[in-house]
């Protein structure tokens, strides 16, 4: 079955990643990964999810997005040119004699050490799916101690938009909730 | 002008033109109840369980076209509702559930009568709110009655924190919704009508399957304009019932599992269906890769996540039937399709479908129609779910608009005797009989006494057939007659009605039935009439689980009914 990434601009209110979540929960598919951030709206954020499902299966779970009150605009951008980053960070062990070996694997991957410890080193890595997946292949040799990786996120490249908003919606003159 | 949360939600409902609400309430609705008496213009009406409060909400609502309004307590209470909410969502039925919660303090911490209530039913709700403070209440309250009616209608739920409802905060009711993500498509495309009248216009053998969503746009004339401009057959769904008069020579009743052979038939055969206002749900295609096999397909529909979820759509318009239908009107020529009328007009002499036959016990359909013939067909019909309910659908002939009540996406049984509280509250001017089965009644039979309180002049038409009709029905064609828990004993309903204080009848001859109907009829108040009938009466026509439409069997002729499937395995696979 096809991998989609579906993006999505949502009202900033308690619930609508829930709801979201559950129109796939019932569909049966299972989230891949799911990445939400503020977006260049205020008051609006993005979501971008990554599933695996039947094109109609999916086109259909898109609409019934589409008809959440607090989702905006969604758009599966599958089939776009797309950018994705992922973001990881890795517990590597590391001894004093293989510390240099990971140094040059970190390089050659435009990769990053954000921290040094006795017995280990913290890698940080951004990249699409398959770099990241090349860098942990190698970096597995040493012994990952852990690991944690973002969702995809991911914009269309050149001018196209797949989530124009006209104008930022006022803000809805309700207080947060405490 | 500062107000308390519950005066806000007073306020607001008057503003919103309610006029009845259904509850019950409890220890977390009793700020608001308390100021209740302050507005007069609201009648509170008091049922015996929330799931009626919802149903006859429901049924106001699709009576009067209006936001039917019910509240409840929280925890128990809430989830009283569920059923009754779920029943309004597959139906489009616009309504504002306003629960009680517990106290924001205690929200989260498994407080006496706590549940998370938007949670539960956020899969069935258009929308639904937790309220964290009394100043968002107004803009919370006009949003939830804006998105309750408007586009396709559903229910909304409104979550109050006891100590929110007694929060003072200033009130200026908001004249309009500020929701940008919430932009319902009302316009048809031009380019797509244009696409679609070219289809009608070209049309030899085109068939209008209309449903609910006509009814719920009150797109009648339109309907009307269109079936006579091109002479178009129509057929409508379970719950398009009434939106078009059945008595119309172009008129072919209702299609699907229990639907009228003719109607079957005429889907099989046709070169073009016009879908308007429905959602193709699977008993009324029946077999999907098999449905209008021959057909191209114009979908009209407001909601563009029904536009190809079940069938493939050659034409697809999304918006509100009724502007659709205006603009596709224009392009429509005049014209006949007199070869394709008098093949249906066949077909309909042939495989009569609403032939009563003669018998000496009571038939559930002689009831229906004897009900038909003392009303003139001019009540609202109102039904429980089950047997009685496909009777009530082929028997009586529905001329008035938006005259037939019943429960189609969810199946409730029990919807029935509260809806049709709901009903006659909402239209008090019109005869309302909420016929009902033996299973069906005695799920929500406590609504008795809300009838006999509140005095709502409903007449009550039990089918007693001493089964789980449907079920039993099942058991016999497809699980060799084993009628595992569907037998049913019931109370004597005449003396539980008078029990309650209401006046009823029981009818055990053939010849005792149109009196008492008449009998019913002229008690200016409610009144029960418990139809014993013949028990294994089964309903036909039948299209049997996963076979196409055109597969349907008919009232055997000879006594003998179909061979009973042995091994239930051995059915096709199908939803049931």
């Amino acid at each position: 079955m096809p991998k989609h990434i579906i993006v999505a601009l949502v009202e900033d209110r308690p619930g609508v990643l829930n709801h979201m979540a559950s129109l796939f929960r019932r569909r049966g598919f299972n989230i891949e990964s799911i990445a939400v951030g503020h977006s260049e709206v205020p008051h609006l954020s993005r979501m971008t999810l990554v599933v695996n499902g039947a094109n109609t299966m999916v086109e259909q779970v898109r609409k019934q997005l589409d008809k959440v009150v607090d989702v905006v605009k969604v758009s599966d951008i599958t089939s776009d040119k797309v950018i994705t980053r992922e973001l990881a960070l890795v517990k590597v062990k590391a001894t004093s004699s293989s510390r240099s070996e990971i140094m040059q694997v970190v390089d050659i991957f435009r990769a990053k050490i954000v921290d040094v410890a006795a017995d280990s080193v913290t890698v940080e890595v951004t990249g699409d799916e398959a770099k990241i997946d090349s860098l942990l292949n190698l970096l597995r040799g040493f012994g990952i101690k852990e690991l944690a990786r973002t969702g995809r996120i991911a914009l269309t490249r050149g001018e196209t938009n797949p989530l124009p908003v006209k104008q930022p919606p006022k803000a809805q003159g309700r207080k947060p909730t405490k | 002008m500062k107000l308390t949360g519950s005066q806000m939600i007073g306020e607001s409902l008057v503003k919103e033109g309610v006029e009845v609400i259904f509850g019950i309430l409890g220890g977390a609705l009793l700020p608001l109840y308390d100021v209740l008496p302050q507005y007069p213009q609201l009648r509170h009406i008091l049922v015996r369980h929330e799931q009626g409060a919802a149903h006859a909400a429901d049924g106001y609502a699709r009576a009067t076209g209006k936001v039917g309004v019910c509240f409840a307590t929280s925890g128990p209470g809430a989830t009283n509702l569920v059923t009754g909410i779920a029943n309004a969502y597959l139906d489009s039925v616009p309504i504002v559930a306003i629960t009680g919660q517990v106290a924001r303090p205690f929200i989260g911490k498994d407080a006496f009568q706590e549940v998370d209530i938007t949670g539960i039913t956020l899969p069935i709700t258009k929308h639904n709110y937790l309220v964290m403070d009394a100043a968002s209440l107004p803009e919370i309250v006009k949003e939830a009655f804006h998105l309750a009616r408007t586009g396709r209608p559903g229910p909304v739920l409104i979550d109050l924190p006891r100590d929110v409802q007694i929060e003072q905060a200033e009130f200026n009711y908001p004249s309009k919704i500020n929701r940008p993500s919430y932009k319902p498509t009302l316009k048809g495309h031009p380019a797509q009508i244009k696409k679609a009248a070219k289809l009608i216009n070209e049309a030899r053998k085109p068939v209008i399957i209309a449903g609910r969503g006509v009814n719920i746009s009150k797109a009648y004339a339109e309907l009307k304009e269109l079936v006579e401009q091109a002479q178009i057959p129509l057929i409508t769904t379970l719950l398009g019932i009434s939106c078009f008069p059945e008595s119309h020579v172009l008129s072919y009743g209702m299609l699907g599992m229990h639907g009228m052979a003719y109607a079957n038939m005429a889907v099989d055969a046709a070169d073009l269906i016009i879908a308007i206002g429905m959602r193709f749900d699977d008993r009324a295609t029946a077999k999907v890769s098999a449905f209008a096999p021959h057909a191209q397909i114009i979908h009209i529909d407001i909601d563009p996540a029904e536009i190809g979820k079940n069938v493939r759509v050659d034409v697809p318009i999304v918006g509100d039937v009724k502007t659709v239908l205006k603009e596709l009107n224009k392009q429509i020529v005049a014209t006949n399709h007199i070869d394709w009328v008098r093949q249906l007009d066949d077909w309909r002499r042939e495989h009569p479908s609403t032939t009563i036959r003669d018998s000496q016990s009571i038939l559930p359909q002689y009831v229906v129609r004897q009900i038909y013939e003392v009303t003139n067909g001019e009540a609202i019909i109102v039904t429980g779910v089950g047997q009685h309910q496909m009777w009530a659908a082929q028997h009586y002939w529905y001329d008035k608009p938006n005259t037939f009540i019943s429960s189609g996406g969810l199946g409730t049984m029990g919807f029935g005797l509260p809806a049709a509280i709901g009903a006659k509250v909402g239209c008090p001017d019109s005869t309302v009989w909420c016929i009902d089965g033996d299973g069906s009644l005695q799920m929500t039979i406590q609504e008795l006494a809300t009838i006999a309180q509140e005095k709502v002049a409903v007449k009550i038409a039990v089918i007693h057939n001493t089964y789980l009709g449907m079920v039993r029905q099942w058991q016999e064609m497809f699980y060799g007659k084993r009628y595992v828990a569907t037998p049913l004993s019931s109370p004597n309903f005449v003396k539980v009605a008078e029990a309650y204080g209401l006046p009823g009848l029981r009818v055990e001859r053939r010849e005792e039935v149109t009196p008492a109907i008449q009998q019913a009829m002229e008690e200016p108040g409610p009144f029960l009439i418990d139809f014993v009938v013949e028990p294994e009466e089964n309903v036909y026509p039948m299209v049997p689980p996963g076979a196409a439409l055109a597969e349907v069997l008919e009232e055997p002729k000879n006594k003998t009914k179909p061979k009973a499937v042995k091994d239930s395995a051995k059915l096709p696979v199908s939803n049931i």
